[in-house]
């Protein structure tokens, strides 16, 4: 860890508030500039996990990419990266190497995990909880480096009790990030979002074999590019004070409230896992005991720590305060912080789309089209480009800006997955203006 | 200040704001912190307590971290008391940040001379960049100009004029470029046994505030225009035997702003002019962009006992008019020659409970009061 990145944290917000109001909101920015490609940590693993359930010769095509993806990404690790590759149907299995280890990459052991791949058979059920639990055996005597998983699947979680895979995402939270892909159209969004959010990771679908290969060598070249391992936004809040929701706005949306280990006097992190030359927007909402006018609180101080083994002191990264200053001013303390507001519309617009979706899915026609309709009005308010062309498979749109709308008759099932799939991803400010 | 190296040869620092302070001084003259013996020496920082939470945990950044309120900052909130010989004081001053503004923009200084106290207060012009440097400068400078040419037997009014032209000096200098050029308004008072002598240039005030014999209520009218005195500005005369008496409660400066010049055109009305958007707009600053600046200076007779009053718009914005700074001192049973400090709490605070919309500072000096022994 000799070349860690820069890291700055900006706080954007609205610092005054009216007399009496209490709830103080920001969003809290976190940017890492020069994380160096070449000189990446060297404590890096990687496990890649495919579906050899049955149901992946049906096409056949459906195996042959997922192995062809696979060894892109085994082409695409760095050398000295740690790897294994495993195989998964109703328990795992270890494709390369033969025993549950892992191998530095060089260009032995790359050429004899891809041939261990070209020899893959389909056959059996599907258990992802088994195929995580041994990806976490795998990595669990290197957890102070980098560690990355893909998961390749194209079914439902049918062959272990969704406690079972719940207990093996409990056991695994925190212990590596996993990134998450469906192939086909079997396979349940939410299911493989509730994998990818507890471990940190994206979830999206490819619904024709032949991305995959594209799709695993960008997955493992972000996984190559992360220079620390584990990060956490530490926040303290004041005595008194709730911490009401921090969410992840940006990339995506995930909401990060849940996962807060405590960490001292009114303070708790909020684990965020690897990072890379990237940036990343939380949204923070604390409510603090309202003061009389012309006061000032920090009403929350952010931290990027790497927060280190018991007894060890955090590594603080970047700093920043979320502040809240009590004013008569009427004009002063009504105003919305513009980025509050749109990271606002978008975390709706994941869960209207979402919600509409499984409306669709119950035939309350009704619900659907409404939720969507108020899809279609804030995708368009935010400027989300990707999702408002996934809204238009899904429903024909009268009007955008008031969000009218019809239901398609015919909607193509991948089509649907992606609006899921796509619906928490967001974009950083409006493009177009007017 | 290189000038009075001579005469001051120690050249020391305030330890909170930096500016020079001379050995003896018992308060900086920038910001009024009270400076301990040996004042080259800043004290450690005592175990800072939480204002809110009483915590005893403040950090680096001024927050408690127990409550995360942010710790008034020096400036935010200070007094200052000028100690006479007998222990009673001979002014005191007081400014406040006020609920609106996140820092104090105001400025005051007070200084004893030979023969009385001289007093400058300053208000930072919102709309320039850093104002509150300029008026930090401003006060500072015209406070220290005053007590060296006071001390050397200078004539009040020659003093007034020198001092504002040095203040004026010194806040232009600030200006990086000329079109960002820190200003602020100035205001000062220098009272004698027999005389007050104030000068002035944008909207910052002085008042006479006259003690009541005992048992005497506010008189309606009592109020004296002060344009119908003709005095005018005094221009250079060092004369002040033929100048006007005190007499009873009143505003002994004229501010040089866009409401008064309507009133003084008898366009508007006192109330009309006040209410208009307008109000605030100043005609007279100190900084780079106010061209060459012409001082006003008056001085006036001492007739009786009472207290000048030296403020801010942030106080003179919720009383106006003399007889109602007055009143708010007589409802607190307050006679502000006989308590100075008091009454510059209860001014403060007034202006405070009022709303705060702006920096609040108010300075006040018994004149000719029993208690008042002044060394000659
Ligand atoms: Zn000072
Ligand atoms: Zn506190």
């Amino acid at each position: 860890m000799s070349e860690q990145p820069q890291f700055g944290i900006t706080v954007d917000q609205n610092k005054s508030l009216p007399e009496g109001a209490s709830e103080v909101h920001a969003i809290v920015s976190v940017e890492a500039a020069g994380a160096p490609a070449a000189a990446a940590p060297a404590g890096a693993a990687e496990v890649i996990i495919i579906d050899t359930s049955g149901s992946m010769s049906y096409p056949d095509s459906k195996l042959r990419a997922a192995i062809a993806a696979a060894q892109t990404a085994v082409d695409t690790l760095r050398d000295g990266v740690l790897f294994a590759v495993v195989s998964g149907s109703n328990t795992a299995s270890m494709v390369f190497p033969q025993t549950p280890r892992l191998v530095p990459a060089d260009a032995g052991s790359r050429h004899a995990a891809k041939a261990a791949l070209k020899a893959l058979k389909a056959a059996g059920g599907t258990a992802i909880g088994s195929w995580l639990r041994l990806a976490d055996e795998l990595f669990d005597p290197y957890q102070d480096g980098i560690r990355h998983a893909i998961l390749l699947t194209d079914g439902k979680n049918q062959h272990e009790t969704p406690e079972q895979l719940d207990a093996a995402l409990a056991r695994c939270s925190g212990r590596f990030v996993c990134d998450c892909r469906g192939v086909g159209t079997d396979w349940e969004v939410a299911e493989l979002r509730k994998v990818s959010s507890a471990l940190l990771g994206s979830v999206d679908i490819v619904a024709d074999p032949r991305d995959l290969v594209a799709d695993f060598q960008a997955m493992t070249e972000a996984a190559m590019g992360k220079a620390v391992a584990d990060v956490a936004l530490r926040v303290w809040t004041p005595q008194n004070a709730r911490l009401r929701f921090v969410k992840q706005v940006m990339p995506s949306v995930a909401d990060l409230t849940a996962r807060r280990a405590e960490a001292g006097p009114q303070a708790g992190d909020y684990p965020l896992g690897a990072w890379g030359a990237e940036s990343r927007d939380y949204h923070i909402c604390v409510e603090v005991p309202a003061q009389p006018v012309g006061q000032e609180l920090r009403a929350a101080w952010v931290k990027l720590v790497v927060p280190g083994g018991p007894g060890q002191e955090a590594q603080v990264l970047a700093t920043g305060n979320v502040l809240a200053r009590w004013t008569d001013d009427e004009a002063a303390a009504t105003k919305i912080n513009p980025r509050v507001a749109h990271y606002t519309g978008q975390a709706e617009l994941a869960d209207v789309i979402q919600q509409g979706l499984q409306a669709r899915k119950e035939g309350d026609l009704a619900t659907a089209t409404a939720r969507l309709g108020r899809a279609v009005q804030l995708a368009d308010e935010a400027g989300n480009d990707a999702i408002t062309a996934a809204l238009r498979k899904v429903v024909d749109v009268e009007d955008a800006a008031t969000g009218t709308v019809r239901l398609k008759r015919n909607v193509d099932k991948a089509d649907e997955m992606s609006l899921d799939t796509t619906s928490t991803k967001t974009v950083r400010t409006r493009k177009k203006e007017g | 200040m290189t000038e009075d190296q001579s005469v001051k040869p120690a050249e020391l620092a305030c330890p909170a704001c930096g500016e020079p302070v001379y050995p003896g001084e018992g308060f900086c003259e920038a910001c009024g912190r009270r400076l301990g013996d040996g004042v080259a020496a800043p004290a450690p920082e005592p175990v800072r307590a939480c204002a809110g939470c009483a915590a005893p945990a403040i950090d680096a950044d001024g927050y408690c971290e127990r409550c995360g309120l942010r710790q008034p900052a020096e400036r935010d909130h200070y007094e200052i008391e000028l100690p006479g010989p007998n222990g009673r004081l001979l002014a005191a001053g007081g400014s406040d940040r006020g609920k609106r503004y996140s820092r104090n923009e105001d400025a005051l200084a007070l200084a004893a001379h030979p023969t009385g106290v001289a007093a400058v207060v300053c208000d930072g012009v919102g709309s320039s960049p850093t104002p509150h440097e300029a008026s930090a400068k401003a006060a500072a400078t015209g406070a220290d100009e005053l007590t060296g040419r006071l001390g050397k037997g200078e004539d009040f009014e020659a003093a007034t004029r020198a001092a504002l032209i040095k203040a004026a000096d010194a806040v232009a200098a600030l200006a990086p470029d000329p079109d960002s050029a820190p200003s602020c308004t100035y205001v000062s008072a220098v009272t004698g046994p027999r005389s007050v002598t104030v000068g002035w240039v944008g909207d910052s005030r002085v008042y006479w505030l006259p003690t009541r014999p005992a048992g005497d209520g506010p008189r309606a009218g009592a109020e004296v225009d002060t344009a119908e005195l003709a005095i005018g500005d005094t221009g250079a005369s060092e004369d002040t035997a033929d100048s006007a008496a005190l007499g009873p409660a009143r505003r002994l400066t004229d501010d040089d702003s866009w409401a008064a010049i309507m009133v003084e055109r008898a366009a508007l009305t006192e109330a009309e002019a006040e209410a208009h958007p307008n109000a605030h707009v100043i005609t007279g600053w100190l900084g780079a962009d106010a061209g060459e600046v012409a001082p006003h200076v008056r001085t006036f007779t001492v007739d009786g006992p009472g207290a000048v009053l030296v403020c801010s718009d942030g106080l003179w914005n919720y009383l106006p008019q003399a007889e109602a700074l007055v009143q708010a001192l007589a409802d607190a049973s307050l006679d502000p020659a006989g308590d100075p400090l008091g009454a510059v709490r209860t001014l403060v605070r007034r202006a405070l409970d009022a709303g705060g919309r702006d920096n609040i500072t108010v300075a006040v000096i018994p004149v000719a009061h029993p208690h008042t022994e002044q060394p000659r």
